[in-house]
């Protein structure tokens, strides 16, 4: 909306005086967020590799989270749909990411199996 | 609740009287398109899961990949990604920032914040068009074998890349390659590789510190390197030699992954472009004074949904393709 923006992220904890300084706040933020994945991502750390949560590698657990993160302040704040209606928030938050959990979870299930087709039901397929 | 249903009703409901979403019919229609493009690149990030996942043990390590930064020689994994990254949130800033100033009708600072924007987004075309241009090219070459497997060369003390022509024979009387001019039908072929399969067949016998890298990641989460005789037993199948990437040879390791880089960072940069172009116009339009006329900037402030989105969709190809 043209006026009348919300001024506050981390639900409160920090309040900026003005938009332009949200933005550069949330700027800030999100370089942290980057070069933190970035770090992570070239030393990868034997714990975080060596340790699986629900079948994967907690290392890519992170990155996934940081990634969500990075993409709720992109949104809510560049996109400005914290300023919106919480309809509209809605209509646009929840129906791509019904969909995508939907779509993630029956294309990853099945290349999983194909994979353990591939891996168990054949003499070998790799030459 | 800011949304509830309205009670007192002033005017018609009807002819688009009554606005519960509280956006312009403009901005609707922009997020209507931006909610069906992300399913789109999702539909692309969940089918290169799952090729992933079909290929789980022999899939290319990207840090292995994308290991270039301009000017610079050496191995530096991650780094010219991160780099793009964040010229892609910077301009994402500046676009945020111009749609600010509209707000409060400063029409030069819309220029101005306009006009960096389209230089970060040509930046992150450019560097796009350089990562394309290094991946096609390649660099350290490989062998293709019969069942479409790559093997790649390494040396056997430091477990470092070797490429083809450190350690490749060059044998005189070679093939070359036939011209449309030389062909009845007038059918060219594309270049040859630098080398033949015999020629690097020759070189690793003759080289006893080279070895083969094959694509299988062993539980180190690292290529398997085989043994010296293993090594020979694998290159009794080669059937071609692989330099740089296209859409049907990689010598990353499987060519899928080649075919989904194309596709998806296309598509990506394909938005980037078409984001820029856009932009283009609107900053002429503000040069132009057309929206201090209008009375808003709310074409910037659409604009600026799209731009954003771009950087939304780059920060999730970003984790999906370089650092998962």
């Amino acid at each position: 909306m043209a006026h009348g923006h919300k001024l506050e992220i981390f639900r409160g904890l920090l309040k900026f005086k003005s938009n332009t300084q949200k933005i550069w706040g949330v700027l800030v933020f999100l370089t942290i967020v980057t070069a933190i994945e970035v770090i992570l991502g070239i030393f990868k750390p034997a714990i975080l590799t060596n340790t699986l949560v629900l079948g994967m590698k907690l290392l890519n657990w992170i990155f996934i989270i940081l990634t969500l993160v990075k993409a709720y302040y992109i949104a809510w704040d560049f996109m400005h749909l914290r300023d919106e209606k919480s309809a509209l928030r809605r209509a646009i938050v929840w129906t791509p990411v019904f969909l995508v959990l939907y779509l993630a979870f029956i294309l990853l299930v099945e290349g999983n199996y194909i994979f353990d087709v591939y891996k168990d039901g054949f003499m070998k397929w790799d030459f | 609740m800011d949304t509830t249903v309205t009670t007192e009703i002033k005017g018609s409901v009807w002819g688009g009287g009554n606005r519960p979403l509280g956006a312009s019919y403009g901005k609707l229609m922009m997020w209507f398109f931006l909610v069906s493009d992300a399913i789109t690149f999702s539909g692309f990030l969940a089918a290169y899961g799952f090729s992933r996942f079909k290929f789980m043990e022999t899939w290319p390590i990207a840090d292995e990949v994308f290991t270039h930064v301009p000017f610079f020689h050496g191995n530096y994994p991650m780094i010219y990604v991160a780099f793009m990254t964040f010229i892609l949130i910077m301009s994402s800033v500046t676009m945020v920032l111009a749609v600010d100033a509209g707000h409060r009708m400063k029409k030069n600072a819309v220029i101005w914040y306009m006009f960096a924007t389209i230089i970060g987004g040509a930046i992150f075309v450019g560097s796009q068009a350089w990562e394309w241009a290094t991946f096609i090219s390649g660099d350290y070459g490989a062998i293709e074998t019969k069942g479409g497997r790559i093997l790649q060369f390494v040396d056997a003390e430091t477990g470092d890349r070797v490429a083809l022509d450190e350690f490749a024979k060059t044998i005189a009387d070679e093939r070359v390659a036939h011209e449309e001019s030389n062909g009845i039908w007038y059918y060219g072929e594309s270049t040859l590789p630098t080398y033949t399969v015999n020629e690097v067949m020759e070189g690793f016998k003759a080289n006893p510190n080279v070895v083969i890298q094959t694509e299988t990641i062993n539980e180190e989460g690292e290529k398997t390197v085989l043994s010296r005789q293993e090594s020979l037993n694998k290159l009794a199948n080669a059937s071609q030699v692989v330099e740089g990437a296209n859409l049907i040879h990689n010598e990353y390791g499987s060519r899928l992954f080649a075919d989904f880089f194309f596709f998806i960072t296309g598509f990506h940069g394909f938005h980037v472009f078409s984001g820029v172009v856009i932009n283009l116009i609107i900053f002429f339009n503000v040069v132009l004074g057309t929206y201090e006329r209008r009375g808003h900037y709310e074409m910037v402030e659409k604009v600026g949904l799209y731009w954003h989105f771009v950087d939304l969709v780059w920060v999730f190809v970003f984790t999906f393709f370089y650092l998962v």
